[in-house]
This record gives structure tokens, sequence and C-alpha cells, in this order.
């Protein structure tokens, strides 16, 4: 066998490994294709263009750093980031306690769970755009279940997504809905993976189920809630249909985050030299949330082979 | 009972059995009430949106809301189906998800296997920011583009943008399970003088096909639910179906029955694979939604 195939023998036996890693990543050189005519190459172009005065039918003219300058100064930009801050801090904080929670009762055995956990996920699987549409009908003020159901328990009637009070908590509570289920799913994956021992030596200790939650379970958990928090905090900075679809950004600029801006600019506006300075911006936001997400991912993966 | 093991055995161990039976009891209400409270939102909207595709204009703007219609009605199915093309945009749909997942699992299936085997962590990070990125920002460029090309009336430029969805989801995935397969199958191939490509066709292929199918069935859902490319790219002709259910919104101002029946037509099928798939995302997908999204 091996006198007929020499060629064979050099690649399976490997001598040389770096040969045969570039072997391996000629696998991966169509989707590298891919990747990069449909994301590297526009990532590029955009930059480009934020660096210029760009209008929809071709005129085109060099103004350096002007349309970052002009985003500094734009009160509704700097306000769209808050907004965009103020809805991320609580669309990762309700879905992550619920999400936590969740996984508890989950990890238990009891009667028809694959069933019902079918239907926790489906959220997760459902098309925003149709959910947002059944949510702004759930939300409307005088005909909308959501008021009916308030009065009926005795609590006042809410403007929900129609004042511009509480149009953020509004929308994030369809973000919750939608992805407190994904968060489950990490977190139950990281209940699956513990040990017994240490519950097996707390119970001889005598220590209360919220003792052992507190001090063993949560602690061992931590890494995979850690990397929830973290898909979720980017999944969440660019939350579009929901709120495209509910509110558009109203009422007034109440709920228009950086993405909902963005998209004013390029194709309502067509200002697509300024809309790509936002591109841009967000883009460093989104990076850097990416690093961490990393550097989270090999602390988990640290923690959890130790 | 894995975890709760433990718990069970100190009940059993330090109560005393009058007192033991009624904080089992009490214990097992509190949990039941607990899981009702976590999986009620979701049926109810579900629920909620049904109601409304079933019932007729006047039981849909009635207050107090009408829960269990007085006359079921498929009315609303048949208003959808008539007033605009919504089968046309269907099939939209199914071309455009179809083929994007296609060239995904082409491009994808093999990118993750290179991947994997080459423990590559350069392109997997481009990958992962590439999926990180909201899908506005190619949209400007790739929308200037399709116009110079020419490309605007066609489902082309929208199949194309898709890809940006589809390709990271299948390598994502693929990486996942490529790097979990025993490589011991593959070794002895290459050992018998296979080739790579071999090794790959013949061994770890065949071995993959249920992450292929969760690949599959993933980036076709995660397709079939993008709104915001269709939306800007898309013409009269070329809706997929979130872009036709949100044109449904704008026009017709507050007719329910028909808005929640075309919101359950786009959102069923997604439902129903989800069903399909539920083991795998629930106990497969755990794993690699911890490696990355």
């Amino acid at each position: 066998m091996s006198v007929e195939s020499p060629g064979g023998i050099a690649l399976g036996r490997s001598g040389n490994p770096a040969v045969r890693r570039w072997q391996y990543l000629l696998f991966a050189a169509p989707a590298l294709v891919a990747v990069f005519l449909v994301i590297v190459f526009p990532w590029a172009f955009t930059v480009f263009m934020s660096m210029h005065d760009w209008g929809v039918v071709g005129s085109r003219t060099f103004v350096g750093a002007d349309n970052f300058l002009r985003l500094l100064s734009d009160k509704r930009f700097i306000e769209s980031i808050g907004h965009t801050l103020y809805f991320t801090a609580l669309a990762i904080a309700l879905p992550v306690v619920l999400g936590v929670f969740a996984a508890v009762v989950f990890h238990r055995n009891f009667p028809m769970r694959g069933v019902l956990r079918a239907i926790f996920i489906m959220p997760m699987m459902a098309t925003p755009v149709a959910i947002a549409l059944v949510w702004t009908m759930m939300f409307h003020p005088q005909l909308g279940v959501l008021n009916y159901l308030l009065t009926s328990v005795g609590l006042p009637p809410s403007l929900w997504v129609y004042s511009p009070a509480t149009v953020i908590p509004a929308l994030v509570l369809v973000e919750v809905w939608h992805w407190t289920p994904l968060v489950m799913l990490i977190v139950l994956g990281g209940l699956a993976s513990l040990p017994t021992e240490p519950y097996e030596s707390a119970v001889i200790d005598g220590a209360s189920a919220w003792q052992m939650f507190r001090h063993i379970t949560f602690p061992l958990v931590l890494p995979f809630i850690m990397v929830a928090v973290i898909i979720r905090a980017i999944d969440a900075l660019k939350t579009f249909d929901t709120i495209f679809v509910i509110t558009q950004g109203g009422p007034g600029t109440a709920s228009e985050t950086i993405n909902i801006f963005l998209y004013l600019q390029a194709f309502a506006f067509y200002d697509i030299g300024y809309a790509s300075a936002v591109v841009v911006v967000f883009f460093v936001i989104i990076v850097i949330f990416s690093l961490i997400l990393l550097w989270a991912r090999q602390r988990t993966l640290w923690v959890v082979d130790n | 009972m894995n975890a709760t093991g433990p718990l069970a055995q100190v009940r059993g161990a330090f109560s005393v059995s009058a007192k033991r039976g009624f904080e089992v009891l009490f214990g097992k209400l509190a949990f039941a009430f607990a899981v009702i409270v976590i999986v009620s939102p979701a049926i109810l909207v579900f629920l909620w949106m049904l109601s409304l595709s079933l019932k007729t204009e006047v039981e849909n703007t009635a207050f107090p809301p009408v829960f269990i219609p007085g006359t079921l009605t498929l009315q609303n199915f048949y208003a959808v189906f008539e007033s605009s093309p919504f089968a046309l945009y269907t099939l939209n749909s199914i071309i455009v998800s179809g083929t994007a997942t296609g060239l995904a699992l082409l491009v994808g299936v093999p990118a993750g296997y290179g991947i994997a085997k080459a423990r590559s962590n350069g392109i997997a990070v481009l990958i992962l920011i590439a999926r990180m990125t909201p899908g506005l920002s190619y949209l400007i460029p790739l929308f200037i583009m399709f116009r110079v090309l020419g490309l605007t009336n066609s489902l082309t430029p929208i199949i194309i943008t898709h890809l940006v969805i589809t390709v990271p989801i299948v390598v994502w995935i693929m990486i996942g399970f490529f790097e979990n397969l025993p490589r011991e199958l593959e070794e002895s191939a290459l050992i018998d003088g296979a080739s790579l490509w071999q090794a790959f066709w013949r061994i770890a292929l065949p071995l993959s096909r249920p992450g292929i199918v969760v690949a599959a069935i993933l980036s076709f859902i995660f397709s079939w639910n993008n709104f915001i490319f269709g939306v800007v790219l898309a013409g009269r002709e070329t809706r997929t179906l979130p872009v036709a259910v949100y044109n449904v919104l704008t026009f017709e101002q507050i007719s329910w029955g028909p808005l929640a029946a075309a919101a359950l037509v786009v959102t069923l099928p997604v439902l129903v694979l989800t069903v399909v798939i539920q083991k795998q995302i629930v106990g497969g997908l755990t794993s690699g939604a911890v490696k990355g999204g």
C-alpha cells in the first residue's frame, strides 16, 4: 500500500503539519470568496463612502472626516445612542434573569417537559415581523388585550408604545418574549455540564436549596450566563425588525435607536455618505462587543475544562 | 432527576413524614405554578394570533376582547390571498431561502470542515464578526452595487444578501460538528492513501449528516424570517413574505383579522420546522450557542 501511493503517505502521515493545514484551509476557500464578496467588500466600500458626500444619484465629493464631525454634533444621533443603550440594558437584564430562572426550572424532570420546552423555545424562532404585528395589536390603548388584562386586575391602563415615556420598556417586552428562550438554552447547557459532587457534600452539610443555588450552581454556570449576556448585548444592539414594525422609531424620535437612525439616513433621506459614517461608528461598537465575546468564550472554555 | 437527586435525598433524610407530605405537595404546586408562568406568555401570544385570525372583524375590535371566537371564519385568510399576490410572495420566500441555504451548504460545509481541521481561529473570528454585524451595514454598498449592475427587479440581489445570514450560520454550526467528530476513521483512511478530499467526502460528510440537517433548517429559518434585506431591495413582484406582511400593516389600517392571518401564514412553517428539530436545538445547539451565537 505504502509503496503504491507515496503521495498519500506524505499527506496521511503528515510529516509537515503546516502543509496539511494549508490543504485543509483550501476547503474554506469558496466560503471565503463568498464572505469576501458579500461581507468584506461592503465593509471596505462603506468606509470609502463614509468619507464622501454621496448622493443617491451618484454625485460624490471627498469630504474627509466631515461626516463623522457632523455625527458628533447631531443631537438626534447622540439621542439615538442613548435610546440604544437604554433599550440594550433592559433587553439584556430581563431576558437573562428570566432565562436563568427558566433554565433552573427546565433542568428538573417533570411530566410533559419535552413538549413544554418545545413550546417555550418557539418564540425564538418565530418570524419577528409577524410577532411584532401581533404585539402592535395587543399594545392598542383602547382595543388592545394588554390594557384589558391590566384593567381587569385593577391596574391603570398604559399607553405602551404610544407614549415617549413607556415606548422603550414596551418594546423591550417584545424582545424579552422573543429572546428569553435563547438565554434559557445556553444556561441549560451549562447546568447539564455541572458535576454532582459539590451538591452531595452540601447536602451532607445541610445546605438549603437556595444556598446550593447561590453558592454552587450560580458560580458554576456564571461563565455560561456571561456568554448569554454578551450574545444578548450584541443582538439587542442591532434590534431592527421589532422597533421598525411597531414604532418606526416613534412617537417622535423616542424609540429611534442607532439602527433605525441608520435606516432612515440611508433609505429614507438617501444621505448615503452620512449613513456610511454611522455604519462605521456602529461597527466599531459591535467589534468591541465581539472581542469581549471571544474573550468570554475562551474564559468559559477554560473554566469548564478545569 | 439527575441534579435534583441530592435535593430529594435531603428531603427524604431530614423531614418528618407528616410534615414532609405537606412540603412535597407545596413544593410541587409552587413548581407547577413556575412552569405555567414561564410557558404561558409563549402560548398566549400564539393563541391570540390564532384567535384574531379566525374571528370576524366585529369580534376582533370588540372591547372587552373576545377570547373564544363566537363564529369561526376563514374569511381573513381568503382576504389575505385575494387582496395581494400572497401566493407569489410565498413562492419568492421559498426560492430565496431555499437557494440561499443551498448555496450556503455548498460552500459552508467544506469550509466548516477545513476550519475545524486546521484549527484556524482567524477565519472563525472573521465569520463570527460577520455574524455580529448588523445586516443594515452591508446593505448600503450592496444596494448601490445592485443598482449599478441593474439587478434591482429580480430575486438575485435578495438571494445574494441572504448569504450574509446563511453562510455564517452553516459554517459556524459545521465547525462545531466536525470538531466533535471522532477523527480515527479519517486518520486511518489517510494512512491507507486517501486524499484529504476523499476523507472528507467519503467519511466525514456521511457522518455529519445530522449536523447538516440542523444547519440547513436553522439557516432556512433565519433567512425566511429576515425582513431588512427584503424591505430595502424588494420591488412589488419580488417581495418575500415578511415584507409582504409588513405591507398589509401599512395598507389596512385597523383590519386586524387579515393582519393576524397574514402573520400566521408567515410564521407557521417556521414553527413547524422548530418542532421538527427541537431536540437538536435543545441538545446539540446548546454547545453551539455557547461557542458563539
